[in-house]
C-alpha cells in the first residue's frame, strides 16, 4: 500500500509530459529542423506513423514507392541541401530494402537517418512476422546503427544518431525501434542535441607542423597539381578551397564526387579525373611533381593501376578521415582535418604564383582530347544522336544553374563530362556503390532539397526501369523533376565493355524498353520522345518550361562509346581517346 | 613486407553489437582471426579486445585505423609480440589411470608447470598458462599418453610501453583537448611503437 501511493505522489508531481515513443522521434526531428520524411508504413512502425498523424502540420512526409526510393530521395536531398535526410521503413522487407541505399551512402559519406520499426522487444529471435535482423545486416553499410527497446532512450538515441551522421565524415545511420518502445508511454524531459561522444573524433585539431610541411612542398613545386572530391563540399569548403587554388595558382582536377565545388568553367579548372574523365588530368598526374589531394580517397577508378599512379610525385593528402590517409597511395605529409579548417591556414603559408608553362600542358591535351572525342560527341557529324549534344544543349537552356541528378553508365559518365555547373551541390550521383535506379528517386529527395532550383535527372533506359515504381511518388506529391531518359537501347556501359575486352560477346545486355512516355502518361506526367537533332531543342525547352515534371525520352546512337577511358588494370597516364588505341 | 604476429589491443565501450563490427573489419579483407578476447579494463565502462593476427605491418596498421573509425571505439594499438607480455591459459584432460600408472605423465606435467583444477576417477583436468609454444609442446607430450581433450583461451597481453589509459579518458572526455592530447599523434610518430 506504502508503495502504491509514493507511486501516486510521483506521477502528480512531475513536470515532464508523458508522451509515447512514436511522439519523442518526431519531437526529435523537428529539435533537428527536419522538414521532409521520406517513408513507407508498414505493421512494426505504426506507431510512429499514428504519431505523425498529429504532425503533419509539422512534418512532411512523402510515402514513397518502395523504401529503397525513401533512402535514395534523402541522400538525394542531402546531397542538394547539405542538410540529414530521414527515413522511416518498417521492419523485415522494409529494412532490408533500405540496404543499397545504406551501402550508397556509406561509400559516398552521404549523411542519412533512418529508422526502421521492429516487431515487439519480447519477440526479437523468435522469428516473427517480418522480423529481420535489421542491425547486424546493416552493420558494415552504416557508420552507426542502434536497436532502441525502451522508449527512455529515443531522445538521447536520435542525438546522437543525428549527430554522428552529420559530423566529420558524413555517412548513414540506422536506428532501429521496437515496437513496445514506440508505444510506450514515459516522461519527456526535451530533446537535448549532441554535440560531443567521448570515443568519437569527428575531427582533430589541426597540426601546424603538416600544413607547414605541404606549404613549403607545394611553394618548391614546378608541376604542382590539385585533385580534389566531395570532401570539398561536405566540408563547406568551396570558398577556402577556391582562395587556395587561386593563390596557388595550381591547376585542380575534380573527381565524380567533387565535382561542381567549383565552377566548371573556372580557369583553374582541368576537368575531371577517373576512368572516363578528361585527358589532360589523367595524363598529367604522373607527370606533376607534388599532387595536392583534398578531400578524396584515390578510388580505383580515379588511380587506375596503383602501381603505376603518381609514382614521381610528392602527395599532399588532406583529409577528415585518418584511415583514407596512406590506406591506397602514400602521404608525403597527411594532413588531418576538416578542409574548412586546413585549406585558410594552408593558403596563409603559400606564395602567390603562376604555372603558365604547366596550365599549357594542361590546354594541349585539352586540344587533343577536344580533336579526337569532344567535337565529334558534341556536334556530331552524323544523323545520330548522342548523349553528349543533349547535354550541351540542356548547358545552354539552364546556364548551368539546374541540380543534375544521374544513374549509373555511360550516361553518367557523359553527363558528368559535359554538364556545366556554377554551384556547388549541383551534381548528385552515385559514384562510390555505382547503383543503378539511383537517380528517379534522388532526383525526388534533390527536388525537395531545393525547391527553388530546377531539377533534371538524367536516367539510362535500363537504369530507369529498375526504379519507375517512383513516378507515381511524383504523380501523387508533385515534387517538379526533369526527367530525361538517354535511351541506348542497351545495357551501354556493359556492352561497350563487351565490345572492347570481351570480343563482342555481348551476352544479355540488350534490353527491351517499354513506351516509357506511355508509362509517364499512366503517371499522369506529361512526356515526349525525340529521335531528330531538329526537335531536340524544343523538346528540351519544353520539358523544362513545362510546369511540373515532364519525362523527355531522347533516343540515341546504340553503340556509342565513352571515351577518354583508362582501361581497367593500366595506369593513368596509359589513357585512350579510341577503341583503335586501346 | 613480411607476415608476422601482431597483437591489436582495441579500448571500446561496452556495447552490443560492437564486437560483429570490429569482426567483420577482418572477414570483409579475408583475413583470419587467430584468437580474440574481450575483458574489461582498469577503467569502469571501458572494455578491451586483445586480438591476434598474422598480417604485414602495413595492413595491420590499415586495420587499426579502420576499427579506431567505429563510433564506439576509443582507441586502437598494434603491438608485435617483443612489445607486450602475454598469456594464454590451456586446458587438458588426460586419463586418471594413465597418470597413475606412469609417473613419467606425472614428471612431465610438471616439468610443464601444469597443475590438476579437476581430478575424477576416470579423468584428471591439468591447466597451464604460458606462451603458444608452451601449451603445445605439453599437447605433443601427451599424446602418447591418451590426451583426451584440449582447449586453449584467447591470448590475453599487456603493452609493455603503455601508459596509463585513465590519463588518456580524461582527455577524450572534454570536448576540446588539449594539444598534447590524444590527438593526430599518429601522424606525429610516424616509425614508434604507438604509431597509432
Amino acid at each position: 500500500m506504502e508503495t502504491l501511493t509514493i507511486k501516486k505522489e510521483k506521477k502528480t508531481s512531475t513536470a515532464p509530459a508523458q508522451v509515447s515513443g512514436g511522439v519523442a522521434v518526431l519531437e526529435a526531428f523537428i529539435a533537428e529542423g527536419v522538414e521532409t520524411i521520406f517513408g513507407y508504413p508498414g505493421g512494426a512502425i505504426m506507431p510512429i506513423y499514428d504519431a505523425l498523424y498529429d504532425y503533419k502540420e509539422k512534418l512532411q512526409h512523402i510515402l514513397v514507392r518502395h523504401e529503397q526510393g525513401a533512402i535514395h530521395a534523402a541522400q538525394g536531398y542531402a546531397r542538394v541541401s547539405g542538410r540529414t535526410g530521414v527515413v522511416f521503413a518498417t521492419s523485415g522487407p522494409g529494412a532490408t530494402n533500405l540496404v543499397t541505399g545504406l551501402a550508397d551512402a556509406m561509400i559516398d559519406s552521404t549523411p542519412v537517418v533512418c529508422i526502421t520499426g521492429q516487431v515487439f522487444a519480447h519477440l526479437l529471435g523468435t522469428d516473427a512476422f517480418q522480423e529481420t535482423d535489421v542491425i547486424n545486416i546493416t552493420t558494415p553499410v552504416t557508420k552507426w546503427n542502434y536497436q532502441v527497446t525502451d522508449a527512455t532512450e529515443i531522445p538521447s538515441v536520435l542525438a546522437k544518431a543525428f549527430y554522428i551522421a552529420g559530423s566529420g565524415r558524413p555517412g548513414p545511420v540506422l536506428i532501429d525501434i521496437t515496437k513496445n518502445a514506440q508505444l510506450q508511454m514515459f516522461d519527456y524531459s526535451g530533446y537535448n542535441k549532441c554535440d560531443h561522444i567521448r570515443s568519437y573524433r569527428p575531427k582533430p585539431i589541426v597540426r601546424k607542423e603538416y600544413i607547414e610541411e605541404a606549404a613549403k612542398l607545394i611553394n618548391e613545386a614546378e608541376r604542382p597539381f590539385v585533385i580534389f572530391g566531395q570532401g570539398v563540399i561536405l566540408g563547406k569548403a568551396e570558398k577556402e578551397f577556391k582562395k587556395f587554388i587561386e593563390k596557388a595558382g595550381i591547376p585542380a582536377a575534380w573527381t565524380i564526387m567533387g565535382m561542381s565545388a567549383i565552377p566548371t568553367d573556372h580557369p583553374l579548372g582541368v576537368g575531371m579525373l577517373g576512368m572516363h574523365g578528361n585527358y589532360g588530368p589523367n595524363v598529367l598526374t604522373n607527370e606533376c611533381d607534388v599532387l595536392i589531394a583534398v578531400g578524396m580517397r584515390f578510388d580505383d577508378r580515379v588511380t587506375g593501376r596503383l602501381d603505376k599512379y603518381a609514382k614521381q610525385a610528392k602527395v599532399i593528402h588532406l583529409d577528415i578521415d585518418p584511415s583514407e590517409i596512406d590506406k591506397n597511395v602514400k602521404a608525403t605529409v597527411g594532413v588531418w582535418g576538416d578542409c574548412k579548417e586546413t585549406l585558410p591556414l594552408l593558403t596563409e603559408l603559400i606564395e602567390q604564383k603562376v604555372y603558365p608553362q604547366w596550365l599549357k600542358k594542361f590546354n594541349e591535351y585539352k586540344q587533343k582530347e577536344e580533336g579526337k572525342v569532344i567535337k565529334e560527341e558534341l556536334d556530331p557529324s552524323t544523323d545520330i544522336l548522342t548523349m553528349g549534344e543533349v547535354i550541351k544543349l540542356l548547358n545552354e537552356l539552364t546556364e548551368g544553374n539546374a541540380i543534375i541528378v544521374t544513374d549509373v553508365g555511360q550516361h553518367q559518365m557523359v553527363a558528368c563530362r559535359y554538364a556545366k555547373y556554377n554551384q556547388s551541390k549541383s551534381n548528385v550521383t552515385s559514384g562510390g556503390l555505382g547503383t543503378m535506379g539511383y537517380a528517379l528517386p534522388a532526383a525526388i529527395g534533390a527536388a525537395y532539397g531545393d525547391p527553388s532550383r530546377t531539377t533534371v535527372a538524367i536516367i539510362g533506359d535500363g537504369g530507369f526501369q529498375m526504379t519507375l515504381q517512383e513516378l507515381g511518388t511524383i504523380m501523387q506529391f508533385k515534387p517538379n523533376v526533369k526527367i530525361i531518359i538517354l535511351n541506348n537501347q542497351f545495357l551501354g556501359m556493359v556492352r561497350q565493355w563487351q565490345q572492347l575486352f570481351h570480343e563482342k560477346r555481348y551476352s544479355f545486355v540488350d534490353i527491351t524498353s517499354p513506351d516509357f512516355v506511355q508509362v509517364a502518361k499512366g503517371f499522369g506526367i506529361p512526356g515526349k520522345s525525340v529521335c531528330k537533332r531538329e526537335e531536340l531543342r524544343s523538346s528540351l525547352r519544353e520539358m523544362l518550361k513545362n510546369d511540373g515534371s515532364y519525362l523527355l525520352e531522347v533516343m540515341v546512337g546504340k553503340d556509342n562509346n565513352v571515351f577518354p577511358m583508362v582501361p581497367q588494370g593500366r595506369g593513368v597516364a596509359e589513357c585512350v581517346l579510341c577503341k583503335e588505341e586501346i | 613486407m613480411q607476415k608476422k604476429e601482431y597483437t591489436i589491443t582495441v579500448y571500446t565501450e561496452n556495447q552490443i553489437g560492437l564486437l560483429n563490427r570490429i569482426a567483420i573489419i577482418f572477414s570483409r579483407r579475408k583475413i583470419n582471426i587467430e584468437s580474440l578476447n574481450t575483458s574489461p579494463t582498469e577503467v569502469d565502462s571501458v572494455h578491451r579486445f586483445t586480438i591476434v593476427i598474422n598480417e604485414t605491418e602495413d595492413v595491420v596498421s590499415k586495420l587499426c585505423r579502420q576499427i579506431e573509425k567505429q563510433v564506439e571505439v576509443l582507441k586502437a594499438y598494434y603491438n608485435t609480440e617483443d612489445e607486450i607480455v602475454w598469456q594464454e591459459l590451456a586446458l587438458y584432460k588426460v586419463s586418471t589411470d594413465a597418470i597413475a600408472e606412469k609417473v613419467k605423465v606425472e614428471r612431465l606435467l610438471r616439468e610443464y608447470g601444469a597443475r590438476a583444477v579437476a581430478i575424477r576417477k576416470d579423468y584428471t583436468v591439468f591447466e597451464t598458462t604460458g606462451h603458444r609454444e608452451e601449451t603445445d609442446n605439453l599437447i605433443k607430450a601427451l599424446e602418447p599418453y591418451g590426451l583426451i581433450e584440449f582447449v586453449r583461451s584467447a591470448r590475453v597481453a599487456i603493452i609493455k610501453g603503455s601508459s596509463d589509459f585513465h590519463e588518456r579518458l580524461k582527455e577524450f572526455e572534454y570536448k576540446e583537448p588539449g594539444e598534447d592530447a590524444i590527438e593526430n599523434e599518429f601522424l606525429d610518430k610516424k616509425d614508434e611503437v604507438f604509431s597509432m
